[in-house]
């Protein structure tokens, strides 16, 4: 935007925000810098233009009038709808208030979480009078998908894309994101297969289209991303499985386990819950010669199968 | 990520600020809104020429800057407030405290919650809509255990350590002068001088089993530094190894789960995956996971020692009578 531009658009906002009645087009071409010398279709263009620029920055920009017998409507901005509302933090608040800006800093949302520190500042807000803090968190994005669907998803808008998975092209409303355990979750109402469902965003290529206008989307009352994200990794634990375990090893499998015996060879017999043979095969074979599935048989098998696999 | 800001969004936020800040110091000003002392120059310029309709000079906004660089604005009354938060701006803020919230045993639990909910009313309408989008896994861990770190890290205590590493599947003991909580992508660390390794260590709170305050004054030395988080968690170390494996296509999730030098597709939907890791042990155990659906390739002595502890595991099924 060019420096005139900018300085019209400061001064219309300047003038939007001082009127206390709705000022129609023509009594801002006449009294705004900026207006002049322009033709009737001119100034009609480059003020739709500058009612844009305004409404894109956030700007509540009000239409109406003062009287029923205004033909024309008025224009003006409400101090009260344009304003940062005032707002004091104490100096525990303005740490975690800057530990959580600092968090998006290499991320998607960096520009704006500075932004909207730069805004408190500017309504008084010193962040730096905070109390040193011990914590620090970080959020990324890596992935090219995130941010056109966390746009889309924060406006309502369905989208389109490819996913590696299937291979097809996916037609979803998009509710919201999840980071779990490091990674990044579309939950979206898949209107091909009239469902919910979630997707991996790292696994989504090429571009993210809009499909449809802002607001369109309507996410149901109640609905909790999070767990439906969680929900979907956890399996529930249908078998029982027997481990020997040597003394002292696999720490991570004794602490889920629901019984350890002492055998007479000073092995531990181990039972636990798990949710399938084949996850349960892989922690196990992870183990090498310091676990021996003894049951359900077919963990053993799979076990035995990746472990022969690996003998030349 | 700063100082990408357009003109006019800029100069709504800066004449407020400066409007509360008589005298602000030029250099003071552009550090904070990311931008060069010149282009605050520019921006003073432009805000100079603007006021009330009419633009006498009782109109316009009154810019002063002294040869020491210090600014004051005056009679720009209409602009005395920032333009409030935008959806995009309330997200981050409000995510981020929520990941303040969600971390077990926090200290500071009621300034979050506070903040929280100052925040949620300032933004108002922006707060509702935008922060539905975007939610963060809890970090994992004891809430008891992490009580103790926190308190540890309040108190400046030393902590004693209970801490599990399954990739050589043992327990630790540890004393550690605590130095921060990093929470980075939903996952909790606590960094500390540990005294054991005479190193600054990262410590997964989701691994330390237990942790007791001691009575003793923590005390990092002053070369112990907190790692650059922007950085990167996981730094090249001199002592590190290259590794090359080679996976089927059900063999792909590695890729996707582990911190790669490089990924190549392989005919057939495989990959080749380099990585560089200073203990190849984990590599060991995820060879013995993968079975026929991984290989690795180099360096020889690791692709040896799979086929040892193939072996060996095999004898304890055979020695068990559980070969078939």
């Amino acid at each position: 935007m060019s420096a005139r531009k900018t300085e019209r658009l400061l001064n219309l906002v300047i003038c939007l925000l001082a009127t206390r009645r709705y000022l129609s087009a023509e009594q801002i071409r006449r009294t705004v810098a900026g207006y002049e010398d322009l033709g009737d279709e001119a100034f009609k263009r480059k003020f739709e233009r500058d009612k844009e620029d305004l409404r894109d920055l956030g700007i509540p920009l009000e239409t109406g009038s003062d009287s029923p017998f205004d033909d024309e409507p008025g224009y003006r901005i409400r101090r009260d709808d344009y304003s940062l509302p005032d707002i004091a933090f104490e100096p525990a608040e303005l740490a975690v208030l800057g530990v959580a800006a600092r968090t998006w800093q290499h991320a998607s949302l960096g520009g704006p979480a500075f932004e909207a520190v730069l805004k408190l500042r500017a309504a008084g807000v010193d962040i730096d009078d905070a109390v040193p803090v011990a914590i620090e968190t970080r959020v990324t994005t890596s992935e090219p998908a995130f941010e056109p669907l966390r746009r889309a998803a924060t406006d309502r808008r369905p989208v389109v894309f490819d996913y590696r998975i299937s291979g097809a092209t996916r037609h979803v409303e998009p509710w919201g994101l999840v980071s779990w355990h490091g990674r990044w979750y579309l939950v979206a109402h898949d209107l091909d297969r009239a469902d919910t469902r979630v997707f991996r965003v790292g696994r989504i290529v090429g571009s993210v289209t809009e499909s449809g206008a802002a607001g369109s989307v309507v996410v149901p009352e109640g609905t909790d991303i999070r767990s439906i994200v969680s929900s979907m990794n956890v399996d529930t634990d249908r078998l029982t499985a027997t481990l020997r375990v040597r003394p002292g090893a696999a720490l991570g499998l004794r602490q889920r386990a629901t019984s350890v015996t002492a055998l007479p060879d000073g092995w531990d017999l181990l039972e636990l819950a798990a949710s399938q043979v084949e996850r349960l095969a892989d922690e196990a074979a992870g183990y090498g010669a310091d676990v021996v599935v003894v049951e359900p048989a077919a963990a053993r098998d799979a076990v035995l199968a990746r472990l022969r696999a690996l003998i030349p | 990520m700063t100082g990408a800001t357009e003109q006019l969004p800029r100069l709504l936020s800066l004449v407020p600020y400066l409007l509360t800040r008589p005298g602000a110091r030029m250099a003071e000003v552009a550090r904070t809104f990311g931008v060069t002392e010149e282009q605050i120059a520019r921006d003073l310029e432009l805000v100079y020429m603007c006021g009330l309709p009419g633009y006498f000079p009782g109109d316009l906004i009154e810019v002063d800057i002294t040869a020491a660089g210090r600014i004051t604005v005056s009679n720009a009354d209409q602009m005395r407030r920032p333009l409030r938060l935008s959806r995009d701006e309330a997200l981050p803020l409000i995510v981020g405290l929520r990941m303040l919230a969600d971390l077990p045993g926090l200290q500071d639990r009621d300034a979050v919650d506070s903040a929280l909910a100052k925040l949620e009313s300032a933004a108002g309408e922006a707060a509702a809509t935008a922060a539905i989008a975007v939610d963060i896994e809890p970090a994992a861990g004891r809430a008891d255990i992490l009580a103790a770190v926190h308190r540890g890290l309040a108190e400046q205590r030393r902590l004693h350590l209970s801490y599990y590493v399954p990739a050589r599947d043992e327990t630790t003991e540890r004393d550690v002068d605590p130095m921060r909580v990093s929470v980075v992508d939903g996952r909790g660390y606590l960094e500390g001088w540990c005294r054991l390794a005479d190193a600054v260590r990262l410590f997964r709170l989701d691994r330390i089993t237990a942790a007791a305050v001691l009575d003793v004054a923590a005390e990092p030395p002053p070369e112990a530094q907190p790692r650059d988080l922007d950085a990167g968690l996981f730094q090249p170390g001199p002592s590190d190894q290259r590794v090359v494996l080679e996976v089927a296509p059900t063999g792909r999730w590695v890729s996707e789960y582990y911190p790669c030098e490089s990924v190549e597709p392989l005919p057939g939907g495989g990959a080749r995956i380099v990585l560089r890791t200073p203990d190849t042990r984990w590599v060991r155990r995820l060879a013995l996971r993968l079975g026929a659906a991984g290989r690795v390739v180099e360096p020889p002595e690791l692709a040896q020692a799979v086929v040892s502890d193939a072996t060996a595991a095999l004898a304890a099924y055979t020695a068990a009578g559980l070969a078939n």
